[in-house]
């Protein structure tokens, strides 16, 4: 500041090092802070050429299996029978039927358990039983997807056949069960996706103002009343966002479902046959050595465009959902 | 005294201390359900994949011969999962932290940035299957890579480039704004500021993050398989433009094959895999706790 | 003159706390305090920050025991039963003690449905009747012109003194003997709050109040009997004029005369 009067007196002035022009800062640093920020900005817009190019090329292979197969056979034919030759058949609603089946059962089994293990964790965990469960739910949400497949394979088949085995209750209602099974998948999709549900809901729980729960409890309500009508209607778009993120992280599941539910693209809704979903057929068909063109090849992009369409709705859904409870917090 | 006083539970409200009772029970059992499940899970592996793990499993290469036998190791997957993390990382770990750094020190409010933001929010809920197409159609057919282990190492590193930029993000956002201030106040240029204040002091934070996105792509299986990398070869090559089968994809063949003696070696190859990605959870929890932990001003 | 008649015996006592001693963790936060509060009159609890009276509040409707690592000694006696007695359900209790706290929290139903849950928790009750007793309420806290056309919105629409006279409505809809109020005109503006004061010298035939408040002003407007609070002892305690114009002790003094705060 002192220098700048100087330069409007009287005193000599350096005119060759503009004081505090672009040029004061000195070159080297200059160009590190342009090169710098150039490379910094193509690592934020890179996202944008991946989005681009996931839509392009599921698009672009669509469109190549739309020339060999009718849209009309796809989208509404109702068998799935991707072989190389002409008794190939490509109605998508086995696999379309197949997912809805798994992500259906894995939704009965994963959202309530992991909503009730949020409330607890929220409302009535201590904080040393809260220390205990937190980390077995982040060990569980950090299992790799091929592991909980194998133990599908390993524990969840034995008891799903030996609960329908001949002779049983639910082998009477459903028949027996193979190795494979829909309901393999399902158990273990629930188990999968339950920590989703459980983290995600026990934030929203967590961001409802303590003075609602005292409001409540001063009102001479329980613990679980105050629950059931203040917290939880408090907390709604937040347990909305984890249970539609749950689906769809059910519907996306490969591994775990290649696995478990077979290889049989079958229109059913009974859980002890065998099935395939959308994801497990793309990973079996992919994993053979298939030729790198034909219709059969390029239906792997057809299901999976229906699969991101699936799975991009859901996700902008919670994405709504988010933004809801976010603003009601503040 | 032996009246009940005026604040002694009544009938009605004795019945909804039942209630309560009955909802803490339910909810407790519900939240034990995880415990036993990890228990079953952990133990029965264990039980099942500890037997099978010695020396001569960990780092014999894969022989069909040797799987008649119930012999064959697992060496060169080991050595394939490295290879193929290691050029992960290389790919994914700048450019995450780059846009991350750009997203949280440099954009401007705007169009572009919303843009941006919105669509890493969109592509971590893609699933892993679709990367593998993505992989598949870019970078073994377009780029003609090939199915190896590079071409592996590009799908996971894009398929976990959404997970380091928000991790970062995050550590950077940790960054308190006097630190920025005083840096510029100081006559710093954005990259100074930025190398020499902010990212030493988010840098356990990123770490995190990336332990955590690298525990994510050494498990990941589904792109792997969909790229067309194979799931055994008896070939081992540590290039990159080698095939190579790492851990997972092993797994995924051993555990096809119903044969007793090789799901023993499925399970084995499973507790390595398993203690690979819990470790590296562990270490990232870890390493939370300690940030967590750090004197703040 | 007051002094005399609570000694005399005219002036029934409502509540009694006997060498009430309370600890959060190792912290104690209530040394051996000895208060009596009269019935369908207004006591208000003085003192700076930190000095217990909030304490006292909360335990009172056994609101700190949600806290863990807490515990007391001594008795509150309330129409003659320890309210920690064996047979006593804390939330039973709290029916019959209300509570209204600093910051306006109604909950974020409609207007009706804040009054009525409350009503609903104990027993049911049909429309006519509830409608009736959402209007009682209301009236009661002055509140019922302003909303009684809107009674289905949401009461987080309402104005922050409105919210505050609603919670004040949702207390009442309940029939406590006690109301407890902690520091209820903080978060207002001074219409609001005088609105508040008016309402509350109006509510003490039908309720004994006891008030936590940080204004000395508002002490000296709505309180007819006053307890100083100084690090979790019970200073002094006495009709509200004798403890503003010719208080005992010394602390006292200079804490009402703003020589600390």
């Amino acid at each position: 500041m002192t220098r700048t009067k100087t330069s409007e007196g009287t005193a000599p002035v350096d005119r060759g090092v503009p004081l505090f022009g672009r040029k004061s800062i000195d070159v080297g640093a200059r160009g590190a802070d342009a090169l710098m920020r150039g490379v910094f900005f193509l690592g934020g817009v890179f996202v944008l050429f991946v989005a681009a190019a996931i839509v392009w090329v599921l698009l672009d292979n669509s469109v190549g299996f739309f020339s060999f197969v009718s849209p009309v056979e796809f989208f509404f034919h109702d068998v799935w029978h991707a072989v190389e030759g002409a008794n190939a058949q490509y109605g998508i609603w086995p696999l379309v039927s197949g997912t809805l089946l798994v992500a259906a059962g894995a939704a009965l089994i994963g959202l309530p358990l992991g909503l009730a293990t949020a409330i607890y964790l929220a409302e009535y965990a201590s904080p040393r039983i809260r220390g205990f469960l937190k980390p077995v739910i982040e060990v569980l949400a950090g299992i790799p997807s091929i592991v909980f497949g194998f133990f599908a394979l390993a524990v969840i088949s034995p008891l799903v056949q030996g609960a329908t085995a001949p002779g049983t209750f639910l082998g009477g209602l459903f028949g027996n069960a193979g190795v494979f099974s829909a309901a393999n998948a399902m158990i273990v999709v629930g188990i999968m996706v339950l920590p989703i549900v459980t983290s995600i809901s026990e934030d929203a729980l967590r961001s409802v103002p303590q003075h609602l729960r005292e409001a409540s409890l001063a009102l001479g309500a329980t613990r679980w009343e105050t629950v059931r009508n203040v917290v939880l209607p408090s907390a709604v778009s937040g347990v909305a966002a984890s249970f539609v993120l749950a689906v769809s992280r059910a519907i996306g599941e490969t591994m775990a479902v290649t696995m478990a539910a077979g290889t049989q693209a079958k229109l059913t809704a009974n859980p002890v046959d065998a099935i395939q979903t959308m994801t497990a057929f793309i990973a079996q068909k992919t994993s053979g050595d298939t030729p790198h063109q034909g219709p059969g090849f390029l239906s792997l992009f057809a299901v999976g465009a229906a699969l991101f369409a699936f799975t991009f709705i859901m996700n902008v859904l919670a994405q709504r959902f988010v933004r809801r409870y976010r603003e009601v917090e503040t | 005294m032996t009246t009940p006083g005026p604040f002694a539970p009544d009938a009605a409200l004795r019945r909804r201390q039942t209630k309560e009772k009955l909802a803490q029970g339910l909810l407790f059992t519900a939240s034990s359900m995880s415990v036993l499940i990890l228990a079953v899970l952990l133990g029965r592996l264990l039980w099942d994949g500890l037997p099978a793990i010695d020396w001569g499993f960990l780092t014999a290469k894969y022989s069909p011969l040797a799987l008649l036998t119930g012999t064959t190791g697992i060496g060169d997957a080991i050595v394939a999962s490295a290879v193929i993390l290691v050029f992960t990382m290389l790919f994914a770990v700048p450019l995450g932290v780059a846009g991350a750094i750009y997203l949280n020190e440099y954009a401007p409010k705007g169009r572009l940035t919303r843009m941006i933001e919105t669509t890493i929010a969109n592509l971590a809920g893609v699933p892993s299957v679709v990367y593998g197409l993505l992989g598949l159609a870019i970078f073994v057919r377009f780029l003609q890579v090939g199915a190896n282990m590079l071409a592996a190492a590009l799908t996971l590193g894009v398929l976990i480039l959404p997970i380091i930029i928000v991790s970062s993000q995050e550590a950077l956002r940790a960054v308190p704004n006097q630190l920025r201030d005083a840096s510029f106040g100081l006559g710093a240029t954005k990259w100074q500021t930025v190398r020499h204040h902010v990212l030493p002091y988010a840098l356990p934070g990123i770490l995190t993050g990336n332990i955590l996105a690298l525990s994510r792509a050494a498990g990941e299986t589904a792109p792997l398989l969909v790229i067309g990398l194979p799931v055994y070869t008896t070939m081992v090559g540590v290039g990159p433009l080698d095939p190579g089968t790492p851990l997972q994809t092993r797994i995924f063949f051993l555990a096809s094959d119903p044969r007793a003696t090789v799901q023993e070696l499925a399970a084995g190859a499973v507790v390595v895999l398993l203690a690979v990605t819990l470790l590296l959870n562990l270490a990232a929890i870890v390493l939370r706790h300690r940030l967590s932990k750090r004197i703040k001003w | 003159m007051h002094e005399k008649t609570v000694e005399a015996g005219v002036l029934e006592p409502c509540l009694e706390m006997k060498g009430l001693d309370f600890w959060y963790g190792d912290t104690q936060a209530l040394k051996g305090i000895d208060l009596v509060v009269p019935r369908h009159r207004i006591t208000a609890l003085i003192g700076p920050s930190g000095c217990g009276k909030s304490t006292v509040l909360r335990c009172i409707n056994r609101m700190n025991e949600l806290i863990e690592g807490t515990r007391h000694e001594g008795r509150i006696v309330l129409d003659g039963r320890d309210i920690f007695d064996d047979d006593v359900d804390p939330v039973a209790l709290r029916r019959h003690i209300g509570m209204v706290f600093q910051k306006p929290n109604p909950f974020p139903k409609s207007i009706y449905d804040n009054i009525a849950y409350g009503v609903r928790l104990s027993r049911k009750v049909g429309k006519t009747e509830m409608d009736r007793v959402v209007q009682d309420a209301l009236e009661k806290a002055h509140l019922w012109d302003e909303v009684k056309d809107r009674l289905k919105s949401p009461a987080t629409g309402l104005s922050g003194g409105q919210q505050q006279r609603l919670c004040i409505a949702r207390a009442l809809a309940v029939k406590p003997r006690v109301l407890l109020m902690d520091e209820p005109c903080s978060a207002l503006d001074p219409i609001a709050t005088a609105k508040i004061e008016d309402l509350l010298l109006e509510l003490r035939d039908e309720v004994t109040i006891i008030i936590v408040t940080h204004s000395m002003q508002q002490a000296a407007r709505v309180s007819d009997y006053t307890a100083f609070f100084y690090l979790g002892e019970l200073i002094e305690h006495g009709p509200t004029r004798r403890i503003f114009e010719s208080p005992n002790e010394q602390l006292t003094e200079r804490y009402i005369t703003g020589r600390f705060g």
